[in-house]
């Protein structure tokens, strides 16, 4: 098994679904976070906060995909990704652990999926106990044209 | 892009600024013998570059001025006017051919035959004495080949005689580009060159520009060995560092601050402890090291300027006026990214004093002044703040003719632009597409101008602000932040959330209370707040509404009314637009760092960037301009901003409208003016006569109307009523509930099919019907006396003919009815052109009354039309205006209005329009 075909994704819960976030762009796992509200963003904008310094913009994955808001008042973690050399923080539920998957095991997108889904998912991938939806970062943050064309 | 190229075209680029202000200094002082060397240096160098660099086309140009300067140098041709011109477009040519080169990175195609001509007439045409053998000369530098120079050269002498003679120039400079001509000179007359070649000097430097790199090629490690220790107290002086090393650095220290003041934050809270004395070290070391790097982008403002003596140069001599530049402070220093974003509004600025501010010399000296005009530019330090001022002694800004101008682009009415003060006049030169020049000029009047520059210098957080005399001068005064990097700001919180705001557009904070308990009060007019703040009227916003940030907690005050006791009004200035912010708490100033906010936010433009503070947490920086541009639309609908900012004069044009309900809960609302008393009646006094309801109401009969025939009347208690007179008679219309009186503009929108409606109007945000009074009346007279009677209502003779010209169909839909119950035939027109049409067709009028605003021609301009022929000029006018200042009838009077009547004064326009008739039918 030649090593380019495999890749390892950092699994996250987000009610209840599994999603995979390629290990290779996720730059941080965050626990507590001390949110800043932005008035008038989009909605899929949870806020801003203070990563050593650096200001990360903080993505609400769940209204992002369309999902309800979490009932539970838990602790919500965050995994932090870079696009275009700005820093993001995608809201989430729960993180797991890092898995390797083989790239020809992916599948694609069922037809029947939700657009909202389909739009931002990369495949989908069969493991033992839960299917794994794979997120496309630059696909996930894409509703910033939508919004701004309609601001 | 080649280094080497960068560099040269870095470095020629700012010699041709220095030639461009030397030469005009030189014309100015021809005796001046350094200022022609350093010139002549400057242009030799920019040759042999070029020709190093094998750019053929530049180092024609190039050495064809240098030919010129030569002659200049050897006092072979003095310094005139022409002669500076002429090589000031030699200059001009070598710009545009450099910006070619900066794009494409080659040398443009085309040759420059008849500029060098010239050139060369001037070097040689006038002093024939030296012409023959210098012009052989030329033309030999020109055909000679580098290749062959280079050959020749090699010829001439040995490579190892040249290094001997070279070192220690490659040693002093290794930039080719920054060899200085004498040190070349001196360098070339010590090396043994081709005897045949006379000692001119703009021939010498061709082979020496290839010395260095001859040199350097054959003796590396000769030349390295030599070049550390003899390295030139110059070089060690000053380096070329790339800016975006800077803007990194710059970057960094702005973290370090952040990180600084996250610190001394946790640490104040505590005790003595064995951090306070480190922390302490690293607080000073920080803001030292803060200080020194910001003293690496700052430059002195004298690099903006440099270009101007040159543009007044030109400017004088297009334009043939005397202009005497004078500059102050030229040491100043500010931001290098400041410094660019200002450079081109300070030479607009410069430009129009000089092109529109400055009269001719005949002028001046007509007006008593000396012929040569003064263009001041100052710059100096104030308060973290950079103030540049650009005055003139010119003829100053005429008020009558921005006015006039005003009016023609249709920025303001003249009602409105009386009751505004100069200064406030003076500011529309400001906005966009606003000129006062008669004439499009090479220079200026293109239009676009003073808008550009006040957005350009508002967008780096700066003002201009606008002070003028006329006969005496303008004097412009831009005030901009030192820097962009770091800004002060106040820290502010509205429902529950934090943000912040820059300092320098914060005017004052002003502490507010909306029950009336403190000083300063919120007021609402429709709803909309504001503030009367010393001798104005403050639009305010509230922060949380613009925001959309209505939380939970915020109704619940609202509903128990704790909330608005107290009151933060931030006093903000944008342009000449001033508005309050108004927010729950107020913290300190805080030092931040603005960075930009992620770029799928970038579309907020309420928000400027965005900070983490001292504490750590992230804050937003609310952007002024955005909040004005937002709710400039919000507050004063399709009005401009700065119609908001003279809120005094629009509210002349509202209208005090008294909201009732009657038959369904639709408001309906009727101008004030109109009502004479609100009476409530008792249920039990209302009887009944011929089948009208009537009540005995101050001794008389008055008949009661209901807006329907189904309304419903209230069985018991006390009946609401408006009533209305008209000379002695009284009509009560009867409504269910009198709800508010509002002050708003009365803009019907849509025509009514309904009986006694006029229309509907948005009030208060609510659609509301706007009942037609003249039609109650009609239905209550017209039944009670019967048709006949009505024409000898309030008149004199049976039919006088009243044509009413005015715009607003709600006037002519509101005052026909009542002209008509009156007794008169009334006809109307929509214009002043719709009356004039009828006065064509013959048709003759006992009186008119016209509005006095109305799109294109005015009631003042009507008036006039009318006198001028005499068909209509026996007619009486009376003028029908909602501005009813002594100024307006006065002007009212001199154009030949007979009277003057506020538009819902309706006794009043009644009682003149008798007193009219009379008295004309007296005349007659």
């Amino acid at each position: 098994m030649s090593n380019y075909d495999v890749q390892e994704y950092v699994t996250v819960t987000i009610a209840g679904q599994m999603f995979g976030i390629p290990v290779l762009q996720v730059h941080d796992v965050l626990g507590s976070i001390n949110l800043t509200n932005i008035p008038l963003a989009p909605p899929e904008v949870a806020g801003a906060l203070n990563l050593r310094g650096r200001i990360v913009t903080c993505i609400d994955v769940r209204k992002r995909l369309g999902l309800p808001a979490r009932e539970e008042t838990g602790q919500r973690m965050s995994v932090v990704v870079e696009h275009h050399g700005e820093p993001y923080a995608l809201l989430i539920d729960t993180v797991g652990e890092v898995i390797n998957l083989k790239s020809e095991q992916l599948e694609k997108n069922p037809a029947t999926l939700d657009p909202r889904w389909r739009e931002v998912s990369a495949g989908i991938y069969r493991t033992q106990d839960n299917l794994l939806v794979i997120l496309q970062i630059e696909r996930l943050l894409d509703f910033a044209g939508n919004a701004s064309a309609a601001a | 892009m080649d280094d080497l190229l960068s560099e040269f075209l870095t470095e020629t680029n700012e010699n041709i600024g220095i030639v461009d202000a030397a030469l005009v200094a030189l014309e100015q002082n021809p005796d001046d013998g350094s200022q022609i060397d350093n010139i002549f240096r400057l242009v030799h160098t920019i040759k042999g570059t070029c020709g190093f660099l094998g750019l053929p086309r530049l180092e024609a140009v190039a050495h064809a001025g240098e030919n010129v300067l030569g002659k200049i140098r050897d006092k072979e041709l003095t310094v005139t006017a022409d002669v500076v011109t002429i090589i000031l477009e030699a200059m001009d040519v070598i710009k545009d051919l450099l910006e070619t080169l900066e794009q494409t990175e080659l040398e443009p195609e085309g040759n420059d035959a008849d500029l060098i001509a010239r050139l060369n007439d001037v070097a040689y045409g006038t002093v024939t004495a030296s012409a023959g053998g210098s012009s052989n000369v030329v033309e030999l530098v020109e055909e000679v080949s580098e290749a062959d120079l280079e050959a020749a050269f090699a010829a001439a002498a040995g490579p190892d005689e040249v290094e001997a003679q070279i070192r220690p120039l490659v040693s002093q400079e290794v930039r080719p580009g920054e060899v200085s001509e004498a040190e070349l000179e001196a360098a070339f007359n010590a090396a043994p060159g081709p005897d045949d070649e006379p000692d001119e000097p703009e021939l010498v430097a061709e082979p020496v520009m290839e010395i260095p790199v001859v040199a350097e090629k054959k003796t590396p490690e000769v030349a390295a060995k030599d070049h550390a220790p003899k390295e030139t107290s110059l070089a060690n002086q000053s380096i070329r560092v790339n800016v975006e090393l800077l803007e990194d650095l710059m970057t960094m220290v702005s973290e370090l601050v952040l990180t600084r003041n996250q610190l001394l934050q946790m640490v104040r809270g505590m005790d003595d402890n064995e951090f306070t004395v480190p922390l302490q070290r690293l607080s000073h070391v920080t803001t030292e090291l803060q200080e020194g790097l910001m003293k690496t982008r700052m430059q002195p403002i004298g690099n903006a300027w440099s270009k101007l003596p040159r543009i007044i140069r030109d400017l004088s001599n297009d334009l043939d006026k005397k202009i005497d530049l004078v500059m102050h402070g030229a040491e100043t220093e500010l931001d290098r990214q400041v410094l660019e974003m200002i450079k081109d509004p300070l030479t607009h600025m410069v430009r129009n004093s000089a092109d529109h501010g400055l009269e001719t010399p005949k002028e001046r000296l007509a007006a008593g002044k000396k012929d040569t005009g003064r263009v001041v530019l100052d710059a100096y330090h104030e308060g973290g703040h950079i103030i540049i001022t650009i005055s003139d002694d010119g003829r100053g800004l005429n008020s009558e003719k921005i006015k006039a101008k005003v009016i023609e682009n249709g920025l303001a009415s003249e009602a409105e632009l009386e009751t505004m003060s100069i200064q406030q006049v003076q500011n529309f030169i400001m906005r966009p597409g606003f000129s006062t020049a008669d004439k499009v000029t090479n220079v200026s009047g293109r239009g676009v101008g003073m808008d550009v520059v006040r957005s350009n210098i508002e967008k780096i957080g700066g003002t201009v602000e606008l002070k003028s005399e006329e006969g005496k001068g303008s004097v412009f005064t831009i005030k901009i932040p030192l820097t962009l990097a770091i800004v002060s700001a106040l820290i502010v919180e509205c429902a529950g959330e934090r943000f912040a705001v820059p300092q320098i557009s914060v005017v004052e904070l002003v502490r507010a209370s909306t029950d009336g308990r403190s000083e300063n009060t919120i007021e609402l007019i429709n709803e909309a707040p504001v503030l009367r703040l010393r001798d104005r009227l403050l639009p305010l916003i509230h922060l949380n509404e613009i925001l959309r940030l209505e939380t939970a907690a915020d109704e619940i005050a609202e509903q128990s009314e704790v909330k608005g006791d107290e009151e933060f009004i931030i006093v903000t200035q944008v342009g000449a637009y001033t508005f309050g912010i108004v927010v729950d708490r107020v913290f300190d100033t805080e030092e931040i760092v603005v960075k930009p906010v992620a770029p799928i936010l970038r579309h907020l433009s309420i928000f400027s960037g965005n900070t983490i503070l001292g504490d750590g947490s992230v804050i937003m920086i609310l952007d002024p301009n955005g909040i004005a541009s937002q709710t400039g639309e919000n507050l004063v609908g399709d009005h401009t901003i700065e119609e908001e900012m003279q809120r005094d004069t629009s509210e002349n044009d509202k209208v005090a409208m008294l909201i009732c309900r009657a038959g369904g809960n639709e408001p309906k609302a009727v101008p004030l003016s109109l009502v004479a008393r609100l009476e409530e009646v008792d249920i039990e006094t209302i009887e009944r006569t011929n089948d009208q309801m009537v009540v005995q109401y101050r001794g008389k009969i008055m008949p009661l109307v209901t807006m329907s025939d189904n309304a419903t009347i209230v069985e018991t208690g006390r009946q609401p009523i408006l009533v209305f007179t008209d000379n002695d008679r009284t009509m009560g219309l009867v409504v269910d509930e009198i709800v508010d009186i509002v002050e708003d503009h009365l803009n019907v929108e849509m025509a009514s099919s309904v009986e006694g409606m006029i229309g509907s109007a948005v009030i208060r945000g609510k659609a509301t019907d706007i009942i037609d009074v003249g039609y109650y009346l009609q239905k209550c007279f017209g039944d009670w006396f019967g048709g006949g009677e009505t024409a000898a209502f309030g008149s004199e003779s049976s039919s006088q003919k009243i044509l009413l010209v005015d715009d607003s169909p709600f006037f002519r839909n509101m005052l026909v009815p009542l002209l008509s119950v009156a007794g008169y035939e009334v006809s109307t027109a929509e214009n002043p052109t719709e009356a004039l049409e009828m006065r064509e067709a013959g048709k003759e009028f006992d009186i008119i009354v016209s509005d006095i605003e109305m799109p294109g021609m005015d009631g003042f301009q009507f008036a006039e039309e009318v006198l001028k022929d005499e068909r209509w000029a026996g007619t009486p006018i009376i003028a029908l205006s909602s501005h009813t200042t002594p100024q307006d009838f006065d002007r009212g009077r001199q154009v030949g209005f007979s009277d003057y009547v506020a538009k819902f004064d309706r006794d009043a326009l009644m009682n003149t329009l008798s007193q009219t008739l009379r008295a004309g039918g007296g005349a007659r």
